[in-house]
Protein backbone atom coordinates (compact mmCIF):
# COMPACT_ATOMS: atom_id res chain seq x y z
CA UNK A 1 0.00 0.00 0.00
CA UNK A 2 2.98 2.31 -0.06
CA UNK A 3 3.64 4.64 -2.91
CA UNK A 4 6.59 2.77 -4.33
CA UNK A 5 5.01 -0.60 -4.94
CA UNK A 6 1.65 0.69 -6.18
CA UNK A 7 2.31 3.36 -8.79
CA UNK A 8 -0.76 5.16 -10.08
CA UNK A 9 -1.98 4.10 -13.48
CA UNK A 10 -0.43 6.27 -16.12
CA UNK A 11 2.79 7.11 -14.28
CA UNK A 12 5.71 5.43 -15.93
CA UNK A 13 7.30 2.66 -13.83
CA UNK A 14 10.62 3.58 -12.22
CA UNK A 15 9.94 7.16 -13.19
CA UNK A 16 11.52 10.00 -11.32
CA UNK A 17 9.70 10.85 -8.09
CA UNK A 18 8.95 14.49 -7.84
CA UNK A 19 9.00 16.14 -4.46
CA UNK A 20 5.87 18.19 -5.08
CA UNK A 21 3.89 15.06 -5.95
CA UNK A 22 5.11 13.19 -2.91
CA UNK A 23 4.32 16.03 -0.54
CA UNK A 24 0.89 16.61 -2.01
CA UNK A 25 0.01 12.92 -2.01
CA UNK A 26 1.10 12.72 1.61
CA UNK A 27 -1.02 15.71 2.61
CA UNK A 28 -4.06 14.40 0.78
CA UNK A 29 -3.70 10.95 2.30
CA UNK A 30 -3.18 12.47 5.74
CA UNK A 31 -6.41 14.45 5.43
CA UNK A 32 -8.23 11.31 4.34
CA UNK A 33 -6.95 9.35 7.30
CA UNK A 34 -7.69 12.21 9.68
CA UNK A 35 -11.42 12.01 8.98
CA UNK A 36 -11.41 8.31 9.88
CA UNK A 37 -9.47 9.03 13.05
CA UNK A 38 -11.91 11.74 14.08
CA UNK A 39 -14.95 9.55 13.44
CA UNK A 40 -13.44 6.63 15.33
CA UNK A 41 -12.36 8.97 18.10
CA UNK A 42 -15.86 10.36 18.57
CA UNK A 43 -17.38 6.91 18.57
CA UNK A 44 -14.81 5.63 21.06
CA UNK A 45 -15.31 8.65 23.31
CA UNK A 46 -19.06 8.12 23.33
CA UNK A 47 -18.80 4.41 24.12
CA UNK A 48 -16.16 4.79 26.84
CA UNK A 49 -17.89 7.72 28.55
CA UNK A 50 -21.33 6.12 28.33
CA UNK A 51 -20.23 2.77 29.65
CA UNK A 52 -20.22 3.47 33.45
CA UNK A 53 -23.80 4.69 33.50
CA UNK A 54 -25.01 1.97 31.16
CA UNK A 55 -23.47 -0.69 33.42
CA UNK A 56 -24.94 0.83 36.57
CA UNK A 57 -28.35 1.43 34.98
CA UNK A 58 -31.07 -0.48 36.80
CA UNK A 59 -33.62 0.02 34.01
CA UNK A 60 -33.55 -1.19 30.42
CA UNK A 61 -31.83 1.63 28.55
CA UNK A 62 -33.74 1.04 25.32
CA UNK A 63 -37.21 0.53 26.81
CA UNK A 64 -37.29 2.87 29.82
CA UNK A 65 -38.85 6.30 29.27
CA UNK A 66 -37.90 7.93 32.61
CA UNK A 67 -34.67 9.86 33.21
CA UNK A 68 -33.24 9.62 36.71
CA UNK A 69 -29.47 9.26 36.44
CA UNK A 70 -28.40 12.18 38.62
CA UNK A 71 -27.58 10.00 41.60
CA UNK A 72 -24.49 8.31 43.00
CA UNK A 73 -26.04 4.83 43.06
CA UNK A 74 -28.60 2.80 41.13
CA UNK A 75 -29.44 5.27 38.37
CA UNK A 76 -32.52 4.51 36.33
CA UNK A 77 -32.89 6.01 32.88
CA UNK A 78 -33.78 5.09 29.32
CA UNK A 79 -33.73 6.55 25.88
CA UNK A 80 -37.08 5.22 24.58
CA UNK A 81 -39.11 8.44 24.89
CA UNK A 82 -36.23 10.59 23.65
CA UNK A 83 -35.53 8.44 20.61
CA UNK A 84 -39.24 8.37 19.82
CA UNK A 85 -39.52 12.17 20.09
CA UNK A 86 -36.43 12.66 17.96
CA UNK A 87 -37.67 10.45 15.17
CA UNK A 88 -41.22 11.85 15.38
CA UNK A 89 -40.11 15.48 15.11
CA UNK A 90 -37.79 14.68 12.22
CA UNK A 91 -40.47 12.66 10.46
CA UNK A 92 -42.97 15.53 10.74
CA UNK A 93 -40.37 17.93 9.37
CA UNK A 94 -39.59 15.67 6.44
CA UNK A 95 -43.22 14.99 5.63
CA UNK A 96 -43.96 18.71 5.48
CA UNK A 97 -40.76 19.86 3.81
CA UNK A 98 -40.22 17.31 1.05
CA UNK A 99 -43.31 18.03 -1.09
CA UNK A 100 -42.80 21.78 -0.71
CA UNK A 101 -39.13 21.47 -1.60
CA UNK A 102 -39.91 19.44 -4.72
CA UNK A 103 -42.50 22.04 -5.70
CA UNK A 104 -40.06 24.91 -5.20
CA UNK A 105 -37.29 23.26 -7.19
CA UNK A 106 -39.61 22.27 -10.04
CA UNK A 107 -40.84 25.85 -10.15
CA UNK A 108 -37.31 27.25 -10.13
CA UNK A 109 -36.03 24.91 -12.84
CA UNK A 110 -39.01 24.56 -15.18
CA UNK A 111 -41.60 27.25 -14.60
CA UNK A 112 -40.14 30.47 -13.25
CA UNK A 113 -38.78 33.14 -15.59
CA UNK A 114 -35.02 33.01 -15.48
CA UNK A 115 -34.47 36.13 -13.40
CA UNK A 116 -37.10 35.19 -10.81
CA UNK A 117 -35.60 31.69 -10.64
CA UNK A 118 -32.20 33.10 -9.75
CA UNK A 119 -33.63 35.33 -7.02
CA UNK A 120 -35.75 32.52 -5.63
CA UNK A 121 -32.85 30.09 -5.57
CA UNK A 122 -30.77 32.65 -3.72
CA UNK A 123 -33.52 33.27 -1.16
CA UNK A 124 -33.92 29.57 -0.48
CA UNK A 125 -30.18 29.24 0.05
CA UNK A 126 -30.42 32.17 2.43
CA UNK A 127 -32.87 30.21 4.58
CA UNK A 128 -30.06 27.76 5.28
CA UNK A 129 -27.84 30.55 6.59
CA UNK A 130 -30.21 31.64 9.36
CA UNK A 131 -28.85 30.46 12.74
CA UNK A 132 -31.01 27.89 14.47
CA UNK A 133 -31.38 30.04 17.57
CA UNK A 134 -33.17 32.59 15.41
CA UNK A 135 -35.50 29.87 14.18
CA UNK A 136 -36.09 29.01 17.82
CA UNK A 137 -37.00 32.59 18.65
CA UNK A 138 -39.26 32.80 15.62
CA UNK A 139 -40.94 29.53 16.58
CA UNK A 140 -41.60 30.45 20.17
CA UNK A 141 -42.26 34.16 19.70
CA UNK A 142 -44.26 34.18 16.48
CA UNK A 143 -45.25 30.80 15.15
CA UNK A 144 -46.49 29.16 18.35
CA UNK A 145 -48.97 31.93 19.28
CA UNK A 146 -50.32 31.88 15.71
CA UNK A 147 -50.81 28.14 15.92
CA UNK A 148 -52.81 28.11 19.17
CA UNK A 149 -56.20 28.77 17.51
CA UNK A 150 -55.28 26.44 14.63
CA UNK A 151 -54.52 23.64 17.05
CA UNK A 152 -57.71 24.08 19.04
CA UNK A 153 -59.71 24.07 15.79
CA UNK A 154 -57.85 20.93 14.72
CA UNK A 155 -58.61 19.30 18.06
CA UNK A 156 -62.30 20.21 17.71
CA UNK A 157 -62.77 18.95 14.17
CA UNK A 158 -60.11 16.30 13.77
CA UNK A 159 -60.05 15.12 17.38
CA UNK A 160 -61.31 11.70 16.32
CA UNK A 161 -57.90 11.06 14.75
CA UNK A 162 -55.65 10.01 17.65
CA UNK A 163 -52.85 12.26 16.34
CA UNK A 164 -55.03 15.33 16.87
CA UNK A 165 -56.86 14.35 20.07
CA UNK A 166 -57.65 17.30 22.32
CA UNK A 167 -57.45 19.27 24.45
CA UNK A 168 -54.90 21.21 22.45
CA UNK A 169 -52.00 22.84 24.23
CA UNK A 170 -52.68 26.47 25.12
CA UNK A 171 -49.10 27.47 24.35
CA UNK A 172 -48.73 25.40 21.16
CA UNK A 173 -45.24 24.44 22.30
CA UNK A 174 -45.74 20.93 21.00
CA UNK A 175 -43.90 18.41 18.89
CA UNK A 176 -45.90 19.53 15.83
CA UNK A 177 -44.71 23.13 16.20
CA UNK A 178 -41.16 21.89 16.59
CA UNK A 179 -41.66 19.74 13.49
CA UNK A 180 -42.94 22.71 11.48
CA UNK A 181 -39.94 24.84 12.44
CA UNK A 182 -37.62 21.94 11.60
CA UNK A 183 -39.39 21.65 8.25
CA UNK A 184 -38.50 25.26 7.43
CA UNK A 185 -34.93 24.57 8.49
CA UNK A 186 -34.48 21.50 6.28
CA UNK A 187 -36.35 23.00 3.34
CA UNK A 188 -33.25 24.64 1.77
CA UNK A 189 -31.23 21.43 1.91
CA UNK A 190 -33.86 19.36 0.14
CA UNK A 191 -34.60 22.16 -2.32
CA UNK A 192 -30.95 22.63 -3.22
CA UNK A 193 -30.38 18.93 -3.77
CA UNK A 194 -33.46 18.39 -5.89
CA UNK A 195 -32.88 21.59 -7.84
CA UNK A 196 -29.38 20.42 -8.75
CA UNK A 197 -30.55 17.03 -9.88
CA UNK A 198 -33.42 18.54 -11.89
CA UNK A 199 -30.90 20.75 -13.66
CA UNK A 200 -28.95 17.64 -14.59
CA UNK A 201 -31.79 15.88 -16.36
CA UNK A 202 -30.36 15.37 -19.84
CA UNK A 203 -31.86 17.64 -22.47
CA UNK A 204 -32.39 14.53 -24.59
CA UNK A 205 -34.79 12.98 -22.09
CA UNK A 206 -36.80 16.17 -21.73
CA UNK A 207 -37.02 16.67 -25.47
CA UNK A 208 -37.92 13.02 -25.97
CA UNK A 209 -40.94 13.48 -23.76
CA UNK A 210 -41.96 16.80 -25.31
CA UNK A 211 -41.48 15.52 -28.85
CA UNK A 212 -44.11 12.86 -28.40
CA UNK A 213 -46.71 15.30 -27.26
CA UNK A 214 -46.16 15.55 -23.53
CA UNK A 215 -47.31 18.66 -21.69
CA UNK A 216 -44.82 20.26 -19.36
CA UNK A 217 -46.20 18.41 -16.36
CA UNK A 218 -46.19 15.12 -18.28
CA UNK A 219 -42.61 15.80 -19.31
CA UNK A 220 -41.72 16.30 -15.64
CA UNK A 221 -43.46 13.07 -14.71
CA UNK A 222 -41.90 11.04 -17.54
CA UNK A 223 -38.38 12.39 -17.67
CA UNK A 224 -37.59 14.56 -14.67
CA UNK A 225 -39.00 12.84 -11.59
CA UNK A 226 -37.74 9.31 -12.43
CA UNK A 227 -34.29 10.74 -13.15
CA UNK A 228 -34.34 12.94 -10.06
CA UNK A 229 -35.73 10.39 -7.62
CA UNK A 230 -32.40 9.43 -6.11
CA UNK A 231 -31.47 13.10 -5.73
CA UNK A 232 -34.74 13.88 -3.99
CA UNK A 233 -34.33 10.94 -1.63
CA UNK A 234 -30.73 11.89 -0.97
CA UNK A 235 -31.75 15.48 -0.20
CA UNK A 236 -34.54 14.30 2.07
CA UNK A 237 -32.13 12.06 3.96
CA UNK A 238 -29.64 14.90 4.39
CA UNK A 239 -32.51 17.01 5.68
CA UNK A 240 -33.51 14.19 8.00
CA UNK A 241 -29.97 14.13 9.32
CA UNK A 242 -30.16 17.83 10.12
CA UNK A 243 -33.63 17.51 11.66
CA UNK A 244 -32.53 14.63 13.89
CA UNK A 245 -29.57 16.52 15.28
CA UNK A 246 -31.13 19.98 15.54
CA UNK A 247 -30.86 21.15 19.14
CA UNK A 248 -31.38 24.80 19.81
CA UNK A 249 -34.66 25.46 18.03
CA UNK A 250 -36.28 22.35 19.49
CA UNK A 251 -34.97 23.05 22.98
CA UNK A 252 -36.50 26.51 22.85
CA UNK A 253 -39.84 25.57 21.37
CA UNK A 254 -40.76 22.27 22.92
CA UNK A 255 -42.27 22.16 26.37
CA UNK A 256 -40.78 18.80 27.18
CA UNK A 257 -41.98 15.75 28.97
CA UNK A 258 -40.56 12.30 28.87
CA UNK A 259 -43.45 10.32 27.50
CA UNK A 260 -44.07 8.42 24.30
CA UNK A 261 -47.04 10.27 22.90
CA UNK A 262 -48.49 10.22 19.42
CA UNK A 263 -50.49 13.30 20.23
CA UNK A 264 -49.23 16.19 18.15
CA UNK A 265 -51.33 18.92 19.75
CA UNK A 266 -50.42 18.41 23.39
CA UNK A 267 -47.12 19.16 24.98
CA UNK A 268 -45.12 16.05 25.56
CA UNK A 269 -42.20 14.29 23.91
CA UNK A 270 -38.64 15.48 23.80
CA UNK A 271 -35.75 14.96 21.42
CA UNK A 272 -32.34 13.58 22.30
CA UNK A 273 -30.40 16.64 21.21
CA UNK A 274 -32.58 19.14 23.06
CA UNK A 275 -32.64 16.90 26.13
CA UNK A 276 -28.84 16.78 26.25
CA UNK A 277 -28.59 20.54 25.90
CA UNK A 278 -31.13 21.20 28.63
CA UNK A 279 -29.98 18.54 31.10
CA UNK A 280 -26.23 18.88 30.80
CA UNK A 281 -25.78 21.91 33.10
CA UNK A 282 -27.60 20.15 35.92
CA UNK A 283 -26.18 16.67 35.46
CA UNK A 284 -24.55 15.11 38.52
CA UNK A 285 -23.67 11.59 39.52
CA UNK A 286 -24.21 9.32 36.54
CA UNK A 287 -25.98 12.17 34.75
CA UNK A 288 -23.25 13.19 32.30
CA UNK A 289 -22.46 9.63 31.40
CA UNK A 290 -26.15 8.92 30.82
CA UNK A 291 -26.47 11.95 28.54
CA UNK A 292 -23.47 10.71 26.58
CA UNK A 293 -25.22 7.36 26.23
CA UNK A 294 -28.19 9.21 24.74
CA UNK A 295 -25.77 11.01 22.43
CA UNK A 296 -24.43 7.64 21.34
CA UNK A 297 -27.95 6.61 20.34
CA UNK A 298 -28.34 9.83 18.33
CA UNK A 299 -24.98 9.18 16.68
CA UNK A 300 -26.15 5.70 15.72
CA UNK A 301 -29.50 6.93 14.36
CA UNK A 302 -27.90 9.60 12.16
CA UNK A 303 -25.26 7.14 10.99
CA UNK A 304 -27.94 4.67 9.92
CA UNK A 305 -29.96 7.41 8.19
CA UNK A 306 -26.92 8.64 6.28
CA UNK A 307 -25.91 5.16 5.24
CA UNK A 308 -29.47 4.55 4.08
CA UNK A 309 -29.34 7.76 2.03
CA UNK A 310 -26.03 6.78 0.43
CA UNK A 311 -27.39 3.37 -0.43
CA UNK A 312 -30.51 4.81 -2.05
CA UNK A 313 -28.59 7.45 -4.00
CA UNK A 314 -26.02 4.91 -5.21
CA UNK A 315 -28.70 2.46 -6.28
CA UNK A 316 -30.60 5.23 -8.07
CA UNK A 317 -27.60 6.44 -10.04
CA UNK A 318 -26.78 2.88 -11.10
CA UNK A 319 -30.32 2.39 -12.39
CA UNK A 320 -30.37 5.58 -14.40
CA UNK A 321 -27.19 4.75 -16.25
CA UNK B 1 -52.29 8.90 -42.15
CA UNK B 2 -49.26 10.58 -43.74
CA UNK B 3 -49.66 14.31 -44.23
CA UNK B 4 -48.15 16.93 -46.50
CA UNK B 5 -46.11 19.77 -45.05
CA UNK B 6 -46.16 23.16 -46.73
CA UNK B 7 -43.65 25.74 -45.55
CA UNK B 8 -43.73 29.27 -46.83
CA UNK B 9 -41.49 32.21 -45.99
CA UNK B 10 -40.13 30.77 -42.75
CA UNK B 11 -37.52 32.69 -40.77
CA UNK B 12 -36.03 31.31 -37.55
CA UNK B 13 -34.46 33.54 -34.94
CA UNK B 14 -32.40 32.90 -31.81
CA UNK B 15 -33.05 36.10 -29.93
CA UNK B 16 -32.06 38.80 -32.42
CA UNK B 17 -29.90 36.49 -34.50
CA UNK B 18 -31.49 35.32 -37.74
CA UNK B 19 -30.47 31.66 -38.01
CA UNK B 20 -32.49 30.49 -41.00
CA UNK B 21 -33.73 32.82 -43.69
CA UNK B 22 -36.83 32.58 -45.83
CA UNK B 23 -37.39 28.88 -46.39
CA UNK B 24 -40.28 27.72 -48.54
CA UNK B 25 -40.75 24.08 -49.46
CA UNK B 26 -43.28 21.32 -49.85
CA UNK B 27 -42.68 17.96 -48.22
CA UNK B 28 -44.66 15.20 -49.89
CA UNK B 29 -46.54 12.58 -47.88
CA UNK B 30 -45.44 8.92 -48.05
CA UNK B 31 -41.95 9.88 -49.08
CA UNK B 32 -38.56 10.48 -47.51
CA UNK B 33 -37.12 13.95 -47.70
CA UNK B 34 -33.47 14.44 -46.77
CA UNK B 35 -31.91 17.69 -45.57
CA UNK B 36 -28.21 17.94 -46.31
CA UNK B 37 -25.70 20.72 -45.78
CA UNK B 38 -22.65 21.58 -43.71
CA UNK B 39 -22.78 21.86 -39.92
CA UNK B 40 -24.38 25.00 -38.56
CA UNK B 41 -26.31 25.80 -41.72
CA UNK B 42 -29.63 25.61 -39.91
CA UNK B 43 -31.07 22.34 -41.15
CA UNK B 44 -31.64 20.90 -37.67
CA UNK B 45 -32.98 24.25 -36.51
CA UNK B 46 -35.37 24.29 -39.43
CA UNK B 47 -36.38 20.68 -38.77
CA UNK B 48 -37.34 21.55 -35.21
CA UNK B 49 -39.69 24.29 -36.38
CA UNK B 50 -41.76 21.64 -38.14
CA UNK B 51 -43.12 20.35 -34.83
CA UNK B 52 -42.53 23.48 -32.77
CA UNK B 53 -39.72 21.82 -30.82
CA UNK B 54 -37.65 24.97 -31.39
CA UNK B 55 -39.84 26.63 -28.78
CA UNK B 56 -38.14 24.48 -26.13
CA UNK B 57 -34.90 26.40 -26.76
CA UNK B 58 -35.00 29.69 -24.83
CA UNK B 59 -35.12 32.67 -27.16
CA UNK B 60 -35.87 30.71 -30.32
CA UNK B 61 -38.83 31.77 -32.45
CA UNK B 62 -40.07 31.29 -35.98
CA UNK B 63 -41.91 33.58 -38.37
CA UNK B 64 -43.74 32.36 -41.42
CA UNK B 65 -46.20 29.66 -42.19
CA UNK B 66 -46.09 25.90 -41.76
CA UNK B 67 -49.13 23.99 -42.96
CA UNK B 68 -49.73 20.38 -41.98
CA UNK B 69 -52.24 19.44 -44.66
CA UNK B 70 -54.66 22.30 -43.97
CA UNK B 71 -53.70 23.12 -40.41
CA UNK B 72 -51.50 26.12 -39.72
CA UNK B 73 -49.35 24.79 -36.87
CA UNK B 74 -48.39 28.30 -35.72
CA UNK B 75 -51.95 29.51 -35.49
CA UNK B 76 -52.62 30.90 -31.98
CA UNK B 77 -55.37 28.38 -31.28
CA UNK B 78 -53.15 25.39 -32.09
CA UNK B 79 -51.63 23.64 -29.10
CA UNK B 80 -47.94 22.74 -29.55
CA UNK B 81 -48.58 19.55 -27.57
CA UNK B 82 -51.08 18.50 -30.24
CA UNK B 83 -48.66 19.40 -33.05
CA UNK B 84 -45.98 17.18 -31.53
CA UNK B 85 -48.27 14.22 -31.23
CA UNK B 86 -48.97 14.63 -34.97
CA UNK B 87 -45.34 15.26 -35.92
CA UNK B 88 -43.03 12.91 -34.04
CA UNK B 89 -39.29 13.27 -33.69
CA UNK B 90 -36.25 11.01 -33.39
CA UNK B 91 -33.03 12.56 -32.13
CA UNK B 92 -29.36 12.28 -32.95
CA UNK B 93 -28.59 10.60 -29.66
CA UNK B 94 -30.86 7.70 -28.78
CA UNK B 95 -32.69 8.82 -25.66
CA UNK B 96 -34.85 6.06 -24.17
CA UNK B 97 -36.08 6.90 -20.67
CA UNK B 98 -33.41 5.27 -18.52
CA UNK B 99 -35.59 4.22 -15.62
CA UNK B 100 -38.25 2.63 -17.79
CA UNK B 101 -38.45 -0.86 -19.23
CA UNK B 102 -38.51 -1.42 -22.99
CA UNK B 103 -42.24 -1.97 -22.77
CA UNK B 104 -42.88 1.22 -20.78
CA UNK B 105 -40.68 3.24 -23.12
CA UNK B 106 -42.73 2.23 -26.14
CA UNK B 107 -46.04 2.85 -24.43
CA UNK B 108 -45.05 6.10 -22.65
CA UNK B 109 -46.28 8.52 -25.31
CA UNK B 110 -49.42 6.60 -26.15
CA UNK B 111 -50.34 6.49 -22.45
CA UNK B 112 -50.32 10.29 -22.36
CA UNK B 113 -53.19 10.50 -24.81
CA UNK B 114 -55.08 7.47 -23.64
CA UNK B 115 -54.83 7.10 -19.89
CA UNK B 116 -57.27 4.23 -19.61
CA UNK B 117 -55.66 1.96 -22.14
CA UNK B 118 -56.47 -1.70 -21.53
CA UNK B 119 -53.64 -4.11 -20.91
CA UNK B 120 -54.40 -6.07 -24.07
CA UNK B 121 -54.53 -2.91 -26.19
CA UNK B 122 -51.22 -1.77 -24.75
CA UNK B 123 -49.66 -5.18 -25.41
CA UNK B 124 -50.84 -5.05 -29.01
CA UNK B 125 -49.57 -1.53 -29.54
CA UNK B 126 -46.15 -2.37 -28.09
CA UNK B 127 -45.81 -5.40 -30.32
CA UNK B 128 -47.03 -3.51 -33.39
CA UNK B 129 -44.67 -0.59 -32.78
CA UNK B 130 -41.67 -2.79 -32.06
CA UNK B 131 -42.39 -4.92 -35.14
CA UNK B 132 -42.71 -1.69 -37.10
CA UNK B 133 -39.28 -0.68 -35.85
CA UNK B 134 -37.76 -4.07 -36.75
CA UNK B 135 -36.96 -4.62 -33.10
CA UNK B 136 -39.60 -7.07 -31.91
CA UNK B 137 -37.65 -10.29 -32.55
CA UNK B 138 -34.63 -8.93 -30.69
CA UNK B 139 -36.41 -7.78 -27.54
CA UNK B 140 -39.65 -9.78 -27.24
CA UNK B 141 -38.18 -11.93 -24.45
CA UNK B 142 -36.96 -9.02 -22.35
CA UNK B 143 -39.67 -6.39 -22.60
CA UNK B 144 -39.43 -5.71 -18.89
CA UNK B 145 -35.69 -5.06 -18.92
CA UNK B 146 -34.52 -1.42 -18.97
CA UNK B 147 -34.26 0.18 -22.39
CA UNK B 148 -30.82 1.50 -21.52
CA UNK B 149 -29.48 -2.06 -21.61
CA UNK B 150 -29.85 -2.27 -25.39
CA UNK B 151 -27.11 -1.53 -27.91
CA UNK B 152 -26.94 1.93 -29.47
CA UNK B 153 -28.64 0.83 -32.67
CA UNK B 154 -31.35 -1.02 -30.78
CA UNK B 155 -31.91 2.01 -28.56
CA UNK B 156 -32.38 4.19 -31.63
CA UNK B 157 -34.92 1.75 -33.07
CA UNK B 158 -36.61 1.69 -29.65
CA UNK B 159 -36.90 5.48 -29.89
CA UNK B 160 -38.41 5.12 -33.35
CA UNK B 161 -40.91 2.61 -31.97
CA UNK B 162 -41.71 5.01 -29.14
CA UNK B 163 -42.28 7.84 -31.62
CA UNK B 164 -44.50 5.75 -33.90
CA UNK B 165 -46.57 4.34 -31.02
CA UNK B 166 -48.12 7.80 -30.70
CA UNK B 167 -49.41 7.32 -34.29
CA UNK B 168 -48.02 10.52 -35.78
CA UNK B 169 -48.50 11.38 -39.43
CA UNK B 170 -44.99 12.80 -39.86
CA UNK B 171 -41.70 11.57 -38.45
CA UNK B 172 -38.76 13.98 -38.19
CA UNK B 173 -35.33 12.39 -37.80
CA UNK B 174 -32.40 14.54 -36.73
CA UNK B 175 -29.24 12.69 -37.79
CA UNK B 176 -30.62 9.42 -36.43
CA UNK B 177 -27.61 7.35 -37.51
CA UNK B 178 -24.70 9.63 -36.75
CA UNK B 179 -23.88 7.79 -33.52
CA UNK B 180 -24.40 4.31 -34.95
CA UNK B 181 -22.08 1.72 -36.48
CA UNK B 182 -22.64 0.73 -40.16
CA UNK B 183 -24.67 -2.40 -39.36
CA UNK B 184 -27.05 -0.51 -37.08
CA UNK B 185 -27.21 2.29 -39.64
CA UNK B 186 -28.28 -0.22 -42.24
CA UNK B 187 -30.99 -1.52 -39.91
CA UNK B 188 -32.35 2.00 -39.41
CA UNK B 189 -32.19 2.76 -43.14
CA UNK B 190 -34.12 -0.42 -43.92
CA UNK B 191 -36.64 0.72 -41.40
CA UNK B 192 -36.96 4.15 -43.01
CA UNK B 193 -37.61 2.45 -46.37
CA UNK B 194 -40.37 0.39 -44.84
CA UNK B 195 -41.94 3.24 -42.87
CA UNK B 196 -42.35 5.63 -45.76
CA UNK B 197 -45.41 3.65 -46.81
CA UNK B 198 -47.20 5.00 -43.76
CA UNK B 199 -45.49 8.24 -42.81
CA UNK B 200 -44.09 11.45 -44.14
CA UNK B 201 -40.43 11.19 -43.20
CA UNK B 202 -37.92 14.01 -42.99
CA UNK B 203 -34.32 13.12 -42.21
CA UNK B 204 -31.39 15.41 -41.51
CA UNK B 205 -28.10 13.75 -42.37
CA UNK B 206 -24.45 14.61 -42.84
CA UNK B 207 -23.92 11.45 -44.77
CA UNK B 208 -24.57 12.10 -48.44
CA UNK B 209 -24.52 8.41 -49.34
CA UNK B 210 -27.24 7.97 -46.78
CA UNK B 211 -29.30 10.77 -48.26
CA UNK B 212 -28.84 9.19 -51.69
CA UNK B 213 -29.81 5.74 -50.38
CA UNK B 214 -32.92 6.55 -48.37
CA UNK B 215 -34.51 9.69 -49.74
CA UNK B 216 -36.85 10.48 -52.58
CA UNK B 217 -36.24 14.19 -52.45
CA UNK B 218 -33.29 16.14 -51.12
CA UNK B 219 -33.01 19.69 -49.86
CA UNK B 220 -29.59 21.35 -49.71
CA UNK B 221 -29.04 24.04 -47.08
CA UNK B 222 -26.07 26.37 -46.88
CA UNK B 223 -24.93 29.57 -45.23
CA UNK B 224 -25.16 32.56 -47.53
CA UNK B 225 -21.77 33.60 -46.12
CA UNK B 226 -19.88 32.85 -42.88
CA UNK B 227 -21.79 34.45 -39.99
CA UNK B 228 -24.83 34.96 -42.18
CA UNK B 229 -28.11 33.05 -41.83
CA UNK B 230 -28.64 29.63 -43.37
CA UNK B 231 -30.89 29.28 -46.40
CA UNK B 232 -32.40 26.63 -48.61
CA UNK B 233 -30.26 26.51 -51.75
CA UNK B 234 -32.20 24.03 -53.76
CA UNK B 235 -34.57 21.13 -53.43
CA UNK B 236 -35.50 18.42 -55.87
CA UNK B 237 -35.57 14.73 -56.72
CA UNK B 238 -32.64 13.07 -54.96
CA UNK B 239 -31.41 11.62 -58.22
CA UNK B 240 -31.30 15.00 -59.84
CA UNK B 241 -29.67 16.78 -56.88
CA UNK B 242 -26.88 14.23 -56.81
CA UNK B 243 -26.32 14.03 -60.57
CA UNK B 244 -27.13 17.35 -62.16
CA UNK B 245 -28.09 19.99 -59.60
CA UNK B 246 -29.25 23.38 -60.84
CA UNK B 247 -26.91 25.40 -58.65
CA UNK B 248 -23.13 25.43 -58.71
CA UNK B 249 -23.16 25.71 -54.88
CA UNK B 250 -24.94 22.38 -54.59
CA UNK B 251 -22.61 20.67 -57.02
CA UNK B 252 -19.59 21.94 -55.11
CA UNK B 253 -20.95 20.50 -51.89
CA UNK B 254 -21.93 17.08 -53.16
CA UNK B 255 -18.69 16.62 -55.05
CA UNK B 256 -16.73 17.62 -51.96
CA UNK B 257 -15.59 21.02 -53.24
CA UNK B 258 -16.80 23.46 -50.64
CA UNK B 259 -17.45 27.13 -51.05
Amino acid sequence: MTMTDAPEAGTPPRGKRRIGDTVFAGLARGSGILILVILAGVAAFLVIQAWPSLRANTANFFLETGWDPNVRENPSFGVAALAFGTVLAAAIALLLATPVAIGISLFIVFYAPRRLAAVLGYLVDLLAAIPSVVYGLWGIGFLAPQLVPVYSAAARHLGWIPLFAGPASTSARTILTAGIVLAVMVLPIITAMSRDVFHQVPQGHREAALAMGATRWEMIRLAVLPFGRSGIVGGAMLGLGRALGETMAVAMILSPSLAISWNLLQSGNQTIAAHIALQYPEATGYGVSALIAAGLVLFAITLVVNMGARYIVARGSKESR
Amino acid sequence: MAKRIDVSGLHVYYGDFLAVEDVSMTIEPRSVTAFIGSSGCGKSTFLRTLNRMHEVTPGARAEGKVLLDDMDIYSPDVDPVMVRSEVGMVFQKANPFPTMSIYDNVIAGARLNNKRMKKSEADDLVEESLRGANLWEEVKDRLNKPGSGLSGGQQQRLCIARATAVKPSVLLMDEPCSALDPISTLAVEDLIHKMKEDYTIVIVTHNMQQAARVSDRTAFFNLSAPGKPGKLVEMGETNKIFTRPDKQETENYITGRFG
